[in-house]
């Protein structure tokens, strides 16, 4: 479904992604592992087309269409969906108007607005409130649920878990098998090793811009050493 | 001088109501996009003679105000999409630009208009005064009283019950992301700017009646509209009229009571306002 080869991105001078590929399948969790500054969120910005990195060479393929050189809108409206490192939910807008502001991918729609607040209960209490009237697990479910409501195929999710107490973190993962279950592929960014372990079924790990490592998610369970010696870890 | 009669708190309020109009499109570009548009008097002028020549022509006020609204936003349109998105966020290149601007639509408009002064014609309907048990008020300063107070409706409605003006916040918080969950975010700001351009054509029309055109009235509508935005806050569209208001009896206080100061009486409140509240009476800091 997405295909990312040998993409190179730069800010200015600096060469932050290296030859960097992999790929993202459909009903896939594939987990990014790495240290801070590895080049995750650099990675997630080039394929969604966002500014600054200021260029991107390399191929970006979703379903075999290059997605290099369009405008981040368009890279959203063929059904890749956004959750942006931090949330960054829109302080001026009611969870309500988080949900209805944005049009669906596609011309069928499964997510409606009753389906969100079905998924997300929590918000249908909060519905009046606005995003900065919300608790850090709320955020995160407005940020899942507003990607969900354009209707994509996959959602890239940089750090969703950054900031979530233990117990929110698992609903997240539980959150994340429902959507796999639905059909869609996920392109994880997270810090935290042992959520990754528990919810992907690939990963990658990068390091300086490369990735140095990729497998089965349960062939890496067995053996946590070869993953912690890059991501310093114990 | 003995306090301010029926008649002048009238005046106040209805100056006030044409203040808020111009006001308001200036509050849609330099409070919520943040582009500093000096040129905002001009498309006031703009309007104004667009709407005389359209309206002496036809005959028709309505049609004047429409072909300045519409002319208005044409060269809102040149300015946007052919200077000001080669500058960026660059404020102090927007501010050079704008003035630029500025002076080529005025001396533009004064080769086409020459110095003189142009009021344009007000409808049949319009003209004349009400008469309250001896109390006559001009029919048309209460219209356009009216149509301050119906803008100001509407653009409310528009920004806080439309799926577009959420669209206009969500851009105005957080521009990047809006564009990564599929919206043509630019589009949506180009029409926001067009919007506040045809307020400024419109305002030209409706103040081009009473206070009349000649070749400085852009430069001072649009030192009240500043006066406006920046007491009200940048972007609050009640700011925008709570300091319509402000200005426009402000003004009206000032030349009634202290003709020598009344300069001095909008600023004066204006600077010490902003000693203690540097973002305005509804300013929220970004």
């Amino acid at each position: 479904m997405l295909e990312v080869s040998e993409v190179n991105s730069f800010y200015g001078e600096a060469h932050v992604l290296n030859d960097l590929s992999l790929s993202v399948g459909k009903g896939e969790i594939v987990a990014l592992l790495g240290r801070n500054g590895m080049g995750k969120t650099t990675l997630i910005r080039s394929i969604m087309g966002v500014k600054p990195p200021s260029r991107v060479i390399g191929s970006i393929k979703w379903n075999g269409e290059e997605l290099i050189g369009l405008p981040s809108f368009e890279v959203a409206r063929k059904g890749i969906g956004y959750v942006p490192q931090g949330r960054r939910l829109f302080p001026s807008l009611t969870v309500t108007e988080h949900l209805t502001v944005l049009k669906p991918a596609h011309e069928k729609t499964g997510w409606t607005f009753e389906k969100a607040f079905d998924f997300f209960p929590r918000l249908a209490e909060r519905r009046q409130n606005r995003g900065d009237q919300l608790s850090g697990g709320e955020r995160q479910m407005l940020a899942i649920a507003r990607t969900l409501m354009t209707d994509p195929n996959i959602i890239l999710m940089d750090e969703p878990s950054e900031g979530l107490a233990p117990v929110m973190v698992r609903h997240l993962e539980k959150i994340m098998a429902e959507l796999r279950g639905e059909g869609l592929g996920i392109l994880l960014v997270e810090q935290n090793l042992y959520s990754a372990l528990d919810v992907s079924d690939r990963l990658y790990v990068l390091e300086t811009g490369r990735v140095v490592h990729s497998d089965v998610t349960a062939n890496v369970a067995a053996n946590l050493d070869s993953l912690t010696q890059y991501l310093g870890v114990h | 001088m003995n306090g301010l009669s029926l008649l002048q708190i009238l005046n106040g309020l209805t100056f006030a109501a044409l203040l808020f109009i111009v006001a308001s499109g200036f509050t849609l570009i330099f409070g919520l996009l943040r582009i500093v548009n000096l040129a905002h008097g001009a498309l006031y002028l703009a309007g104004g003679y667009v709407g005389y020549s359209a309206a002496t022509t036809t005959g028709s006020f309505l049609i004047g105000t429409m072909a300045a609204m519409g002319a208005v936003a044409l060269i809102g349109l040149v300015i946007e999409r052919g200077l000001l998105r080669f500058v960026g966020d660059n404020e102090m290149r927007q501010v050079l630009l704008t003035l630029g601007v500025t002076f080529l639509l005025n001396d533009m408009l004064l080769v086409l208009y020459g110095g003189d002064t142009f009021t344009v014609p007000v409808p049949e309907l319009l003209r004349g005064a009400l008469n309250w048990s001896g109390f006559f008020y001009p029919k048309y300063r209460l219209f356009v009283l009216g149509l301050g107070i119906a803008v100001f409706i509407l653009l409310w409605l528009l920004l806080n019950r439309t799926r577009l003006g959420a669209l206009i916040r969500a851009g105005v918080d957080d521009a990047e992301t809006i564009a990564a969950l599929g919206v043509n975010i630019r589009r949506i700001f180009l029409f926001t700017f067009l919007l506040g351009a045809a307020l400024a054509g419109l305002g030209g029309v409706i103040g081009g009646a009473f206070l009349t055109l000649y070749p400085s009235a852009d430069a001072e509508i649009l030192v009240f509209s500043l006066a406006v935005v920046i007491i009200g806050g940048r972007g609050s569209l009640l700011g925008a009229a709570v300091g319509a208001i402000a200005v426009g009896m402000l003004n009206t206080i000032g030349q009634v009571m202290f003709p020598e100061l009344a300069y001095f009486v909008i600023f004066g409140p204006m600077a010490l306002l902003l000693a203690f509240r540097p973002l305005g009476l509804f300013g929220r800091s970004v």
